[in-house]
């Protein structure tokens, strides 16, 4: 039955240019986006136990490399993306070091302020970054000479990604290494007196969610055609952890509904509601307050109290 | 009972721990030979889980050195500890309660292979794995509950699994920290069987704070109070010192 | 000489501002375990406020202004307080998001009723004139903020030093389960301190006024300031809020001057030198 609406599912997916209009294919490409980005953070909250609040370095960074490295110094964009993701999984390597010197409120502050750092140079440093303006007029890779321009074509490519990304996730989440992130969330002490090494075993966690923030940061800048310092600001990680939290950080399919929610949320708050920041938060303290194991895990615990009373 | 070579598992020398003005550790020595049998006894607040934690290296000693067949462990990190052959179980017990007991067995096995590192293949697909758990469950009785969440059994099957984890690694030497608190007769004798059957390969430092329900499994003794050793050498002599029961009674 | 001499008093009436903002930030985060992070948007709404305030009627105290501000916020704070954050005492992340939750709909809050411009706030007419002293010349409401701060620390001092609630506070600080063993009752001493903090904010968003300008984004600019002062002195630390706000205040105010493309570098690197090299010193508390 499960496999019915798995095949179901994807099929729908992969043929939604089809039956949709460009407005939706284009909201779907955003989910996609979110989802990898959300996806990327859950590897560290919900199954490292480290909350971060920087994650926006990540995406932000890969974003600004592939734009500076393709609008300013002729790169080609297979090589871009290769700087790009190197220099940031780089960067979460160092962020890592730092960060992992404190645990829960001391980590949490570090990555805030890590991202704070770099935020404040995108804003700053206009000569390199062009400041607040931005950097416009991007292009799309061209996959085996494919353009990616319209809207169904960067869906496919969008959704490709994020198949690749999902499936290596949902790997990693149930290998051995994945089984010892958990038990190091769960009893850090008690894995340390197994053999395992808490540190690296986390530090190893922060670059491979940092690898694929930075993946999520190429789709970005590729489907916006523009990158400005907002996308490395604390409301955008502020957004990737609300949506984690709300979908539910213990499961895989949960960062991926709530993505979606805070996006849709954000697209048609923002036609009816001026103030999308001030929804943003009170739909925290909602999420926070009601449901603050997430809507998927909600979800299950309804289901399993259907079938129990059937 | 001291002798002197080099010949022991587990060696502590001028063991001291002081947090600011506290001190909880005081000039603690102790030699266990391999294969042993000792019991650490002592009142509560004698300084016995700290001196375990600073075996394990969850402490950091003030001063003093522990050495683990010859080699010095002091500044090693638990997890290197492990690797060398120290196992431990928790006065409170610390397992994995959302996952199944055969998952908790599992991980005690995956801590010391390499294959812990591995991010590709599911860990269900390590049969080998999955064997040796089921097996090390079997042995202490609790093949039947494999497939059940740890926080769905009963308080003293979950103080098996600790002894399963901790078994899981074949240590050369185990530390149970109060193996026994909190159960019933039933199931103390249970436990006891189990610890009683552990091979000798691997000398067992055992606490218990309560002398009597753990001495038939121990052949030295040492009796710790404030800190320091008071007491220490054979079962027998021990028990019949004049200030084990001073420190017992309060005399 | 004389660039040094302003940007040194600009440094000691920021820091001055800054103690206003993290005495509280401080205190809550000590008390509560709590990192507040709707502390800059208390300070804002203190701020545009106090805008809103001396520009309708510009023969208003400020200091009246400024108590009038901050127990309004200090009232915010509590229903805040009450309402949602000690239903959440088991989840500390859950406190942690509720309060940037907060602080979003604080500041868009602010968008809606202020608008987007910045709001320039007129110094009051009587400490307009500049002072002399030692032969140059200085802005006396500089030197009054400076003021401000030193009072508002021995008016703490007292309070915590001196008084049983004071004691009760530090009690909660040092051992909370142990304070509420002895029957002090923390949850009220939680929204009290919580108010207080809140409240000293919102004063000091009305006195930093004529400084900073009311203006979205305030918040933003502010946090991230307490944070660190708090980080460098040491949370629940009273003399740790003095002796960082005033560090921070002459760091930000001469690495903005100097090297403006990388104040934000110069501003928290200290920070996260101190959080990487003694989390255990400052961070003890937290968590384990």
């Amino acid at each position: 039955m499960k496999w019915i609406a798995a095949v179901l599912f994807t099929a729908m997916l992969v043929l939604l240019p089809s039956f949709a209009g460009d407005f939706y294919i284009n909201l779907a490409s955003q989910i996609l986006i979110a989802a990898v980005f959300a996806l990327s953070l859950n590897l560290l909250v919900g199954f490292g136990g480290m909350t971060s609040l920087g994650h926006a370095s990540f995406l932000g960074v890969a974003a600004y490399i592939s734009a500076l490295l393709t609008s300013r110094y002729g790169f080609a964009h297979g090589p871009a993306a290769i700087v790009s993701i190197a220099g940031t999984t780089a960067m979460a390597a160092v962020f890592g070091v730092i960060a992992l010197r404190a645990s829960g409120l001391g980590f949490l502050m570090i990555t805030l302020a890590l991202s704070q750092v770099l935020w404040g140079l995108a804003y700053r440093m206009s000569n390199v970054t062009n400041g607040d303006n931005g950097i416009a007029g991007l292009t799309r890779p061209m996959p085996f000479g494919a353009s990616l321009d319209s809207a169904a074509s960067f869906y496919w490519f969008a959704l490709a990604v994020a198949a690749v990304a999902f499936l290596m996730m949902t790997t990693f989440v149930s290998s051995s290494f994945g089984s010892s992130l958990k038990g190091v969330r769960d009893q850090p002490r008690r894995m340390a007196a197994l053999g395992f090494n808490p540190w690296m075993i986390r530090w190893i966690a922060f670059i491979y969610a940092g690898f694929w923030g930075g993946v999520s940061g190429l789709l970005y800048v590729y489907y916006n055609k523009y990158i400005h310092p907002t996308s490395l600001s604390t409301t955008s990680s502020a957004e990737a952890l609300l949506g984690v939290i709300a979908g539910g950080s213990g499961t895989l399919g949960g960062p991926i509904v709530g993505a979606a929610l805070v996006l849709l949320l954000k697209n048609y708050a923002s036609a009816y509601v001026e103030r999308w920041n001030m929804l943003l938060g009170l739909v925290f303290l909602f999420i926070v307050l009601v449901m603050p194991t997430g809507i998927v895990p909600g979800l299950n615990k309804l289901q399993n109290r259907r079938r129990r009373s059937q | 009972m001291t002798s002197s070579g080099s010949a022991f598992a587990l060696e502590i020398s001028h063991l001291k721990k002081s947090f600011g003005g506290l001190v909880v550790t005081q000039d603690v020595s102790l030699a266990i030979r391999p294969g042993e049998r000792r019991l650490i006894i002592g009142p509560n607040g004698a300084g016995k889980t700290t001196l375990f934690n600073q075996i394990t290296g969850d402490l950091r000693p003030t001063s003093g050195e522990v050495r683990l067949f010859g080699a010095d462990i002091t500044q090693l990190a638990p997890y290197q500890r492990a690797h060398l052959g120290l196992s431990r179980t928790y006065q409170i017990i610390a397992l994995f309660d959302h996952d199944t007991l055969e998952h908790n067995v599992t991980l005690g096995l995956l801590g010391l292979r390499p294959s812990r590192w591995q991010m590709w293949r599911p860990l269900s697909h390590y049969r080998d794995l999955s064997t040796e758990a089921r097996r090390i469950l079997d042995a202490v009785g609790l093949l039947h509950l494999a497939g059940q969440l740890v926080s769905d059994i009963a308080y003293g099957e979950k103080r098996r699994v600790e002894l399963a984890m901790a078994l899981a690694q074949n240590p050369r030497v185990l530390l149970l920290d109060e193996p026994l608190a909190g159960l019933s007769n039933a199931e103390r004798a249970t436990v006891k069987q189990l610890i009683a059957a552990i091979p000798r390969e691997t000398a067992i430092v055992m606490i218990e704070h309560d002398m009597d329900t753990a001495l038939d499994l121990a052949e030295t003794v040492t009796l710790l109070n404030y800190g320091r050793v008071i007491v220490d050498g054979e079962r027998d002599c021990v028990v019949a010192d004049q200030r084990t029961r001073e420190v017992y009674l309060g005399v | 000489m004389q660039f040094w001499i302003i940007q040194g008093l600009n440094s000691l009436s920021l820091g001055g501002l800054l103690f206003l903002l993290s005495s509280g930030f401080s205190l809550i985060f000590g008390l509560m375990r709590l990192a507040n992070l709707t502390h800059g948007a208390f300070f804002m709404l203190g701020t545009y406020f106090g805008a809103t305030a001396m520009r309708a009627y510009s023969d208003l105290s400020i200091w009246a202004v400024a108590f009038g501000a901050g127990v309004a916020v200090a009232a915010i704070g509590g229903l805040f307080e009450r309402l949602v954050l000690t239903r959440l005492k088991t989840n500390p992340l859950g406190q942690v998001l509720v309060t940037l939750g907060m602080s979003f709909i604080i500041s868009d809050a602010c968008l809606m009723l202020w608008g987007g411009d910045s709001i320039p706030v007129p110094t009051p007419p009587n400490l307009r004139s500049p002072t002399r002293l030692f032969g140059l010349v200085f802005p006396t409401y500089r030197l009054v903020l400076v003021g401000c701060a030193v009072a508002a620390a021995m008016l703490l001092y007292l309070l915590l030093e001196r008084t049983r609630l004071g004691a009760m506070i530090r009690a909660g600080v040092d051992d909370g389960p142990m304070a509420r063993a002895v029957g002090i009752p923390v949850s009220n001493l939680f929204t009290i301190v919580f108010c207080l903090g809140a409240g000293i904010a919102g004063a000091g968003g009305v006195l930093g006024g004529p400084i900073l300008s009311a203006y979205p984004g305030l918040d933003g600019d502010m946090l991230p300031l307490a944070l660190i002062v708090v980080i460098l002195g040491g949370i629940g630390s009273l003399l740790g809020a003095f002796i960082g706000s005033f560090i921070v205040g002459f760091i930000y105010t001469f690495g903005t001057a100097l090297f403006p493309e990388l104040a934000y570098i110069i501003l928290f690197l200290p920070m996260i030198l101190v959080l990487a090299f003694r989390p255990q010193g400052l961070l003890g508390r937290l968590g384990t």
